[in-house]
């Protein structure tokens, strides 16, 4: 028995992976409910927003890694990412222009701008293939770890090792920051507080004198940011190919249903709770359960509840007692 | 049917002939068989969306049910895998049931308090789990260790392949049942991302468990309802007759699909008119224009919503079933949301959704499209870079041409609901 390695066991397998796909996957969930609660429609182009955004961001690291530019021991990728988060936001407005605010003028119900936003995906999937090809990308440059596993097994003498990736760590911190300025934003400045008061009531918002083409152009750049943020985390954790961020979908909508759609705090939440349950129910707990119980009861078998292939099933069943049990999510968004 | 409508369906016509006489017959009679598969899903996803107004977008999902029961069905049984695992896994099945009808019926009681029934349902659902996977795992290892280069399942029922058509049908309308119970009567957009969810979550079953039908090393050599090409030409009386037997047998084959898949089509387009026009489709209509008004008429609109999304899932499920006949094989690999699901959708859009012609027109015409915009693409792109030095940027366009079709139908879907939103033959 030995509850420090067993502890560390953890922090390594579930700890910090979850955590960063946690805020990949809130803020993900972020573009999806803001969108629902401002344009109020559920955005199926999301995921192929989130792979523009991204390959734009690759497409200007690998033009800064050519001319010699580099960030140290950070990502290039952080240098590009205002210039994808641009060239993303000047997408968003583009299809807005184009194909949304038509069908916004006409008032049409929002299950016909679901199937609007079925049309933009294909455009931007098909966009993203033809650019940058279907095939995984990496480029995450610079220190890859944080702290290798070596070297914390060195400095602390224990059995296992804790590794931290520098993707998972900037992960994290790019994601609070990101998160605390979209919460001052909403909170404290005058456009931020137009689009919550249009969110909740667009009459009253009408009324009152609020521009709703500025809010809604507002809340585009908004998700474009955030969705090439949330793109750009993930590309440099694990790698970018444009189907799995067309897959993400799913999840993004189980953490912001599971959330409550259409408010922004429970999108977080919602994103770590899809993350963690992910990640705990398909991990192999042999080693953690081996280290924390008594040697006469260790596992024969790896204590997998589920193997990873199913991780989908997770968020979905998640997504599933949500529906049944409580269907405006944890927070009480928006449900008819 | 209007004279327009005609000529819209001869122009689709000529399109598939003009193929055959620029291009090559087997490809013509690849395009009709592929688009007559095409316009059964799109009936299906009509009937939902274009008769109740219920978003599924999860119709790769029924799709690969209704390949998955064609594997199940037609493909002889293993005799060694059932003797080694057999008992093992449907016991396992049972426990399974059993766990999640007590699971229910504890939660639907009404003799216990809430926070009791919570505990127990746990307990329930623990046991049943932990009785499940010791059932379960060594059957499953034992079945997938049986001749795994060709076997390792439990393989099918020896029925003849006609049979799985209609099973894969009911396999469908079962996981639409599921998923119905539990998403209809909510708001549209979660039924769309519950579907969407379901059909990941059966692709992801069919790829990895290997003991129902091999996972992602395929099911190959189902049986067809039909003589294959090969068995053509070994017939003397077959052979004499033609110059050359090897393109005739193909062909041939390729034709009795045709008819096959026809029958299907003409079968349920029949059935669907006659329901579109009875007081059945009238009262879907109605609940699908204004639900409260026809809820206040006593119409159950949760109860219709389930029925048709039942029916429409079912007929998906046929469709997929018909297509892995025709491939001869089940790849779970090839089910691709885009290709399976939103094309399909685009086929409904294009065509007229609420009309079943218009349904049928999509799916023949967009099927066309996804086959023709390739080449042409590679043509337009190739004339475009003709000019220009070889290198790496060069290679890169020829290469991306392939993805020109995704484009092109974004392109297509959002300019006709731009332009026509109700399609080339809209609802009457």
């Amino acid at each position: 028995m030995d509850l420090l390695n067993a502890l560390v066991a953890f922090a390594n397998f579930v700890m910090v992976p979850a955590l960063a796909y946690g805020s990949q996957l809130a803020l993900g969930a972020l573009g999806v409910t803001l969108i629902y609660g401002i344009l109020r429609f559920s955005n199926f182009a999301h995921g192929d927003t989130m792979a523009f955004g991204t390959m734009a961001v690759v497409l200007v690291t690998w033009l800064f890694q050519s001319w010699g530019v580099s960030f140290g021991p950070l990502p290039t990728a952080l240098l590009a990412l205002p210039f994808g988060i641009l060239i993303c936001m000047g997408f968003v407005l583009g299809t807005d222009r184009l194909v949304y605010r038509f069908y916004r003028a006409q008032k049409v119900k929002p299950v016909v701008l679901v199937i609007v936003s079925m049309g933009v995906m294909f455009v931007t999937n098909g966009l993203v293939r033809f650019i940058i090809g279907p095939d995984d990308q990496r480029f995450a440059d610079g220190e890859r770890f944080l702290i290798s596993a070596r070297d914390f097994k060195e400095m602390t003498g224990l059995q296992e090792g804790l590794a931290i990736k520098t993707g998972q760590a900037l992960t994290v911190v790019v994601a609070v920051i990101a998160v605390a300025w979209l919460f001052w934003f909403l909170n404290r400045t005058r456009t931020g507080k137009s689009m919550r008061a249009y969110s909740d009531n667009e009459d009253l918002a009408l009324l009152s004198g609020i521009n709703p083409e500025r809010v809604v152009m507002v809340t585009w750049l908004i998700v474009a940011a955030l969705a090439t943020l949330a793109g750009t985390l993930y590309g440099l954790d694990k790698s970018f190919k444009p189907f799995t961020y067309f897959q993400l979908l799913l999840p993004f909508f189980a953490a912001a249903i599971v959330g409550g759609l259409g408010s922004p705090l429970g999108a977080i939440v919602g994103g770590f709770v899809i993350a963690f349950s992910e990640v705990m129910i398909t991990y192999a707990w042999k080693k953690v359960v081996t280290y924390a119980v008594p040697e006469r009861w260790e596992p024969d078998s790896l204590v997998q509840l589920l193997s990873t292939d199913y991780k989908f099933a997770v968020s979905f069943v998640i997504l599933l007692v949500v529906l049944i049990f409580r269907p405006t999510g944890l927070f009480s968004g928006k449900s008819v | 049917m209007t004279l327009r409508d005609a000529s819209l369906f001869g122009l689709v016509g000529l399109l598939i002939v003009l193929t055959g006489v620029m291009q090559s017959w087997n490809l013509a009679l690849q395009v009709l068989n592929m688009g007559l598969i095409s316009a059964i899903m799109a009936l299906g996803v009509n009937l939902q969306w274009g008769f109740a107004g219920l978003f599924n977008v999860g119709v790769m999902g029924f799709v690969a049910l209704g390949g998955l029961a064609v594997a199940l069905v037609a493909m002889p049984p293993v005799a060694e895998s059932w003797r080694v695992g057999g008992a093992g896994i449907v016991g396992s099945m049972v426990v399974a049931l059993i766990t999640i009808l007590a699971a229910v019926w504890v939660w639907k009681s009404r003799r216990l308090s809430r926070a009791w029934r919570g505990w127990l349902v746990a307990l329930i659902l623990v046991v049943g789990f932990i009785i499940y996977r010791t059932l379960f795992d060594p059957a499953r290892d034992a079945v997938e260790s049986v001749n795994p280069a060709l076997q390792g399942h439990l393989g099918g029922l020896g029925l003849p392949a006609l049979v799985a058509w209609p099973i894969g049908g009911v396999l469908a309308a079962g996981a639409a049942w599921i998923i119905g119970k539990t998403a209809l009567g909510l708001r549209s957009d979660y039924l769309a991302i519950a579907t969407l969810g379901i059909a990941e979550i059966i692709l992801a079953v069919m790829k990895n468990e290997d003991w129902l039908a091999r996972g992602v090393k395929n099911v190959i050599g189902v049986p067809s309802p039909l003589p294959t090409a090969i068995e053509l030409q070994e017939r003397a009386s077959f052979a004499e007759r033609f110059v050359d037997p090897v393109t005739a047998s193909t062909l041939t084959v390729k034709l009795g699909y045709s008819l096959l898949f026809t029958v299907v089509l003409v079968i349920l387009l029949v059935l669907m008119q006659l329901a579109l026009r009875s007081p059945w489709g009238r009262m879907m209509r109605a609940i699908r224009d204004n639900e409260t008004a026809a809820a206040a008429m006593g119409k159950n609109v949760t109860r219709r919503h389930l029925q048709i999304f039942i029916l429409g899932s079912a007929i998906c499920g046929v469709a997929g079933a018909m297509m892995t006949t025709l491939d001869g094989q089940l790849v779970p690999g090839t089910y691709q949301p885009l290709r399976f699901t939103f094309l399909v959708w685009v086929m409904v859009i294009v065509g007229g959704s609420g009309n079943n012609y218009g349904a049928v027109l999509g799916g023949f015409l967009i099927w066309f499209l996804w086959v023709q915009v390739e080449p042409v693409g590679q043509w337009l792109i190739g004339t475009a870079t003709a000019g220009l030095p070889e290198g790496a940027f060069k290679s890169h366009l020829v290469d991306s041409a392939a993805y020109m079709r995704l484009f092109t139908m974004g392109v297509l879907m959002l300019l006709v609901l731009r332009f026509s939103p109700r399609g080339l033959i809209p609802e009457r």
